[in-house]
């Protein structure tokens, strides 16, 4: 019984056991409350169906907005699933454990953010292009619309957790962590709308998607280090 | 060498220093200015296409030069305040976020009326300005940022955070920026190309830039020595110094 | 093996204690006790690595040790005021992912005995969020035994726990000493100890 008592063996050194750990816990967790994923999507869909009731009907200056919408929403209903990342396991005292855990940190936050862009990104991922169909865009850019989503909201779920981890606990966290995000979100939207306005157009998408594909290469990299050390802030 | 200058890291040591400085620093600020804004009022020429509305360029631009080169300033401080972990650093970080916020505003704010007489239009979306405005809600999210965290420690190290995440943003922020404008360059005069330089011009801008940095100086200084008292006031050095005796 | 040198906590402006210096051997549990606002919480989170001491030092097996220390992190288990249990899982999903965090994964059958030794084996598939608290309490002391750390951080133990949860800890407790572990438990009541095992604290309004 003794040995028990050992410190935990060394394979607690690698990270991939702690990602698949979040990622497996923070999936199984959305997918039994449903109805919140389901709430964020309808979010989306209504923001968007905003704008042309706002402005015009008419399909030329819908097809010239419906790029900038389209994406503008994106981001608006990420931010309002980015709270949640952290602040529901601070509040039941999980997040504590976490931090203690003898797994990197950075690999369990990396796996939260996985798993938040898997229950909050992807959807969007698909229903986009279904919204966008309501702004008269071709299924080619349509397509395009998917792809720049696929890649771009990764980035918007990484960011965004280091929002979520600075804001934790704070007062209006949600309207401050907004402030704190959207000019770090500039980029991909400039170059998320501009692949879809290009390929609208017919110029093509190729140099804004691989700009949007670098920026996730960046994200990927310093992000979950930074979210991680905001955790540690966090909770100190 | 070094030794000698590690002893002013503490707060105690390093306000009676910051309040000499300063002196001299607002002194040359003032000295400068002086010497600018004649440069920029009365010897520069007056521009053919733009007549005399451009002089407003001399506060504009080294207002905009300033709120970029502190932004910087501000992450480096914070880079030490992470890595030292010491208070000092924090605090200087902390110090800087006002001044940083108003050369923004500054520059936004001189840069619509350049543009009003200018090209008609107080906002025209050009890159420069865009950015800036990008850049004042960066400054903003930090002070937004301390003002909601009331742990001071807490405070410090997630706007150290945040100040790093932004600095290795901004140059990416620009870039975007810079690119979408290119896209949608339309025919109007391109607001991005300031008048050809006079040398004359150019010395004038870079005394008035000179100036603002010892301005900026000079005013951290100050609001450091108020944020050291407030923060240090539970230690028997603050409670003997004579501002706070009497007080 | 525990050491504690010269610590101090500053929480605002008001400093919760100095200088306090104690040391915990193998086999041995420091209880913590004081009134409320004295810093039993802070010291605990400390020794958890949790949050940096405003001075002195802890030392782990000889080594110093800052917070979130590798070290610290692999030999501590932390309980604090909050079960740590996610009201979406049930209990028996809650105990395996608290020990696969630790970095010990435990089969399905240790887990189902861990829930049977803490009397949960009927609420083995309920979900955390209709269980009482001394039942999460409870899911708390099985992930305490199953994941078998050395050093035992217990903020408030007893608290929700009724007098056959607390006769549980004290067996828990008392195995785990027995074994050459170490605890820091902060408590208001008795735990039901042998003295011999047990060195006292007293925090004190400063």
């Amino acid at each position: 019984m003794a040995a028990a008592l050992a410190i935990a063996p060394d394979r607690t050194d690698t990270a991939w056991p702690a990602l698949r750990w979040a990622v497996a816990r923070d999936v199984k967790l959305a997918l039994r409350s449903r109805a919140e994923l389901g709430v964020q999507l309808l979010f989306y869909v209504v923001v968007a169906s905003l704008f042309p009731l706002a402005t015009t009907p008419e399909r030329s200056t819908l097809t010239l907005i419906g790029p900038g919408v389209l994406w503008v929403a994106a981001l608006l209903a990420s931010l309002l699933s980015l709270p949640r990342l952290f602040a529901a396991d601070h509040a039941d005292g999980t997040l504590e454990q976490i931090v203690l855990s003898p797994y990197p940190l950075v690999a369990l936050v990396g796996g939260k953010i996985v798993a938040h862009w898997i229950t909050t990104g992807l959807p969007l991922v698909i229903i986009a292009p279904l919204v966008g169909l309501q702004y008269a865009l071709d299924e080619e850019t349509l397509s395009v619309l998917a792809f720049a989503l696929l890649i771009g909201t990764p980035i918007l779920s990484l960011l965004g957790a280091i929002g979520a981890a600075l804001t934790l606990g704070l007062r209006s966290s949600g309207s401050l962590l907004a402030l704190l995000i959207l000019p770090l979100y500039v980029p991909v939207l400039v170059f998320g709308a501009g692949a879809v306005e290009a390929a609208r157009t017919g110029v093509g998408a190729s140099a804004h998607l691989s700009l949007l594909g670098a920026g996730l290469l960046i994200a990927c990299v310093g992000a979950p280090f930074a979210a991680a050390a905001a955790v540690r802030i966090a909770l100190d | 060498m070094a030794t000698s200058w590690f002893r002013y890291s503490s707060p105690a040591s390093f306000y009676p220093l910051a309040g000499r400085m300063i002196r001299w620093f607002a002194a040359a600020a003032a000295l400068l200015a002086v010497a600018g804004l004649v440069i920029g009022l009365v010897v520069a020429p007056t521009d053919a296409t733009q007549s005399d509305a451009y002089r407003i360029i001399f506060i504009h631009v080294p207002a905009a030069w300033m709120s970029m080169f502190l932004y910087v300033v501000m992450a480096a401080w914070s880079a030490a305040a992470l890595g030292f972990n010491t208070r000092l650093s924090a605090m200087m970080a902390q110090a800087i976020a006002p001044t940083g916020a108003l050369m923004t505003f500054i520059a936004l704010w001189t840069g619509a009326f350049w543009g009003r007489p200018t090209w008609g239009t107080y906002w025209a979306w050009d890159a420069r300005m865009t950015s800036e405005l990008i850049l004042l809600f960066l400054y903003l999210g930090i002070i937004a940022l301390r003002n909601a965290i009331d742990e001071p420690r807490r405070a410090d190290k997630a706007c150290a955070v945040l100040a790093l995440t932004g600095v290795v943003n901004v140059p990416i922020i620009y870039f975007s920026v810079y690119w979408w404008n290119t896209l949608h360059q339309g025919s109007s005069v391109s607001v991005t190309r300031a008048p050809s330089m006079a040398a004359i011009m150019l010395a004038g801008m870079l005394v008035m830039a000179l100036a603002a940095w010892f301005y900026a100086i000079a005013v951290i200084l100050a609001r450091v020595r108020i944020i050291i008292v407030e923060r240090e006031r539970g230690a028997s050095w603050v409670a003997s110094l004579r501002e706070v005796r009497h007080a | 093996m525990l050491e504690a040198q010269k610590l101090a906590a500053r929480r605002g402006f008001s400093t919760l204690f100095t200088g306090l210096s104690f040391r915990v051997a193998p086999g041995e549990a420091l209880v913590v006790t004081g009134a409320n606002g004295t810093g039993k919480t802070t010291l605990l989170r400390m020794l958890a690595g949790l949050t940096a001491p405003a001075a002195g030092e802890i030392q782990w097996r000889g080594k110093r040790v800052g917070s979130f220390d590798p070290q610290l992190r692999a030999a501590v288990a932390f309980s604090g005021h909050l079960p740590a249990l996610k009201d979406g899982l049930t209990a028996e999903e809650n105990l395996a992912s608290l020990v696969a965090l630790e970095g010990s994964p435990a089969a399905s059958d240790d887990i189902a005995h861990a829930l049977d030794e803490v009397a949960l084996s009927r609420q083995r598939t309920l979900p955390a969020r209709v269980l009482s608290q001394g039942q999460c309490r409870r899911i708390g002391l099985a992930r305490l035994s199953l994941a078998a750390r050395p050093l035992w951080v217990l903020d408030e133990p007893l608290a929700a726990l009724d007098a056959a949860g607390s006769a549980l800890l004290a067996r828990l407790l008392g195995r785990h000493l027995a074994n050459g572990g170490l605890a820091v438990i902060a408590t208001h009541a008795p735990l039901g100890l042998p003295e011999a095992r047990l060195s006292s604290l007293v925090l004190n309004q400063s």
